[in-house]
């Protein structure tokens, strides 16, 4: 420590430090894949009423068009004027809008935000490619009771997140279980059956000069329901973050078909170009 | 329009250029696959040039507003997002190039006298495009170009004595800020890309001066000429059996380039890091920085070396001296022959090594240097990356006398196909 310590003074040394942090692995947590479809529009339109109700408040996407959802999800202008934008607020400040061409604003002043949750709200915009969507799919099913944080919650996927369970009056309450094994196999056999999310870490302890190491299991189980049943959650879940995903990157689609086109015509042009080539250099022995 | 060509001439050699340069310019007739790659090259700086401009019309390099511009153009600007990938993926691919296109000068030897200056002014663009590259990563003002730019500014303060007034000297303040900014965007835009085209002409100028070499290191220019043609006897004239044949490879390329471009233009964070999409944050140091793909194998020589007298300027100077490295190649190449055809397996031997361990240490430079454990107190990856760094050096400190012992076979008077 000392040693890291010294290092820290130069500060190329402190960054070497920094790039090793990283290293001393936390658990391994379960990488359920999320039940996402770009294609699926009814789901990304869920998706977008869910963002606008659940998320809106406190985060922005500042840089998200209201009426880009015309385009790629099919609704009309009036549409999202009357479901989308929330217009409830009797205060006109810089954050209401009632124009579909403005971007996604969070309602809350960031100030305001900071000195409530100790840490600005981040924007979404492009949170999915910051992220991936398995990770915010465990996230958002990751939420489980605990009476020690300021909030009454926390997160197997991300310990002591300052955000309370927005969503749980759909998702209900779940609650932590904790599990210690010794062998290492039978953990991990426990661990991949995990259904919703789970975290496995090898904790050593070194006791008398004599190691040992348990393996402890942590995953989050259903303990009061609510409105929904758990299967229904995780749909409403995954139409959030296909909705995330989308706005992550709104062209998706539309890149990867013209992508086709392009692909085609280059492979049409090569023929050609081969062609050209081969007949030019048909004299070159 | 003959006689608009007639008109010209006579006040500017426009013809005579055209000639000299590439129309009537004699190239061997055996280039193989690894001789696309220097039009290829060329290619993608036109690529990087021009999406370049049309970025810069939307871009703004100011510290409260770079990452939004950015994301503005991915959305609202049309075709924005082509362009964004194009350049992000022409920065990549530029790299890519560029190493089979400095791999090739090594496997032919393309550098032995008298292609010494092209080999120097290659270096120099290698250089000059690792300025640029790193400059160009700052803009978008996510937290790798961030965090990224302050490890190598932070690089020139372990200079002993003038270095951390250096590193303030750099970044025009005491951290990396808005005004680091806008002069990276001065040198990445206007300054960078200058030297670099008066680099390419020099390269070019120089290449066209002294003739290609080739596969089997036949010197076709001096070779006498075809009464037929009045063309060298290996020769073919660039013009078009190059033009054509250049065009393919440029289509081949095409094709490679959109497979990433339109489907996956972050290629698994190794092209556009995850990280870079949170926007830069001074208050937060990543958990782990590592610099895009090709600046790894430096960054892992860099790593490798322990600090000493509490610094970590060896490190700094391994990491210099193995890019600087490449200058001397001409000299330290004392073999009989040019072209890896004729050489033997002393030649061989080292390069396979040399290949392996720049693949090692770049893949290394991805990772953190404890993700391979720990045997006792030493990172294994650290070990390794020490064992690949002095192999590098040995590759060129060697070069003279195993290229010097190495059995050759004789080089051929024509060219084998």
């Amino acid at each position: 420590m000392n040693m890291l310590l010294k290092t820290l003074k130069t500060a190329a040394a402190g960054l070497l430090i920094a790039a090793s942090a990283h290293a001393s692995t936390g658990p391994e947590m379960t990488a359920h894949e999320a039940p996402i479809n770009r294609h699926d529009v009814a789901s990304l339109q869920r998706g977008a009423a869910l963002f606008v109700n659940y998320c809106l408040g406190c985060h922005g996407a500042q840089h998200m068009r209201f009426n880009r959802l015309q385009a790629d999800l099919g609704l009309s202008e009036r549409m999202i004027s009357e479901n989308l934008i929330f217009r409830g607020s009797l205060v006109k400040d810089e954050y209401s809008t009632d124009k579909v061409g403005e971007t996604m604003k969070a309602s809350l002043d960031k100030a305001e935000a900071k000195a409530i949750f100790g840490v600005a709200p981040p924007d979404l915009s492009v949170e999915a490619r910051v992220r991936g969507t398995d990770w915010l799919y465990a996230y958002l099913r990751g939420y489980y009771r605990d009476d020690k944080s300021a909030t009454g919650w926390n997160n197997l996927a991300f310990p002591s997140v300052a955000m309370p369970h927005v969503l749980w009056e759909l998702g209900g309450q779940n609650k932590l279980v904790v599990k210690e094994f010794d062998n290492k196999e039978i953990a991990k056999g426990a661990f991949l059956q995990t259904h919703v999310v789970g975290t496995l870490e090898a904790v050593h302890t070194r006791k008398d000069g004599k190691e040992t190491v348990k393996y402890v299991l942590k995953y989050v189980e259903p303990d009061k329901p609510g409105k929904l049943s758990v299967h229904d959650y995780d749909v409403v879940v995954a139409d959030l973050v296909n909705y995330l995903d989308y706005m992550g990157e709104p062209v998706k689609n539309e890149r990867i078909q013209l992508g086709i086109k392009v692909l085609i015509f280059l492979a049409l042009l090569f023929v050609f170009a081969y062609w050209t080539k081969r007949e030019y250099w048909k004299d070159v022995h | 329009m003959s006689k608009l060509l007639t008109w010209i001439d006579d006040r500017f050699p426009l013809t005579r250029m055209w000639e000299e340069q590439w129309g009537k310019y004699v190239a061997p007739k055996n280039f193989n696959f690894w001789y696309y790659f220097g039009s290829l090259a060329a290619f993608v700086l036109v690529i990087q040039i021009v999406s370049g401009i049309f970025l810069t019309m939307n871009y703004k390099p100011d510290a409260t507003k770079a990452f939004e511009s950015v994301e503005y153009i991915m959305r609202d600007v049309s075709w924005g997002w082509l362009v964004r990938y194009i350049h992000s993926t022409g920065a990549s691919a530029f790299f890519v190039v560029v190493y089979l296109h400095m791999y090739r000068g090594l496997i032919y030897g393309s550098y032995r006298k008298p292609r010494e200056l092209i080999w120097l002014f290659g270096v120099l663009i290698y250089l000059v495009l690792m300025g640029e590259a790193f400059m160009g990563y700052l803009l978008p003002w996510g937290q790798m170009s961030y965090w990224g730019a302050q490890v190598i500014i932070n690089l020139f303060a372990a200079i002993p004595f003038i270095g951390p007034d250096l590193a303030v000297w750099i970044r025009g303040d005491y951290v990396i800020s808005d005004v680091t900014l806008n002069r990276f965007f001065a040198f990445h835009v206007i300054a960078l890309p200058l030297v670099l085209l008066g680099l390419v002409v020099a390269h070019l100028l120089a290449l066209h001066e002294v003739g290609s070499s080739n596969p089997d290191g036949v010197d076709v220019k001096h070779q006498p000429k075809d009464p037929a043609t009045g063309v060298q006897l290996d020769g073919i004239y660039s013009h078009p059996y190059y033009s054509i044949k250049d065009i393919v490879g440029v289509v081949v390329f095409l094709f490679i380039f959109s497979i990433v471009v339109f489907f996956m233009p972050e290629v698994g964070g190794y092209f556009l890091e995850a990280n870079n999409f949170i926007p830069a944050d001074s208050l937060k140091t990543p958990a782990h920085i590592a610099p895009v793909w090709y600046f790894t194998p430096y960054y892992s020589i860099l790593r490798a070396v322990p600090p000493m007298f509490d610094s970590q300027f060896p490190g700094v100077m391994a990491m210099g001296a193995a890019v600087l490295a490449f200058f001397f190649i001409p000299w330290l190449d004392r073999g009989a022959v040019k072209s890896i055809r004729y050489r033997g397996w002393l030649f061989k031997l080292p390069l396979a090594i040399f290949v392996i361990t720049f693949l090692v240490l770049g893949w290394l430079g991805t990772k953190p240097t404890d993700f391979l454990g720990r045997l006792g107190e030493l990172e294994v990856a650290t070990l390794l990356a020490r064992i690949f760094t002095i192999l590098y050096f040995l590759y060129f400190v060697l070069m003279p006398w195993y290229t010097k012992a190495d059995k050759t076979k004789p080089e051929p008077d024509r060219v084998t196909g």
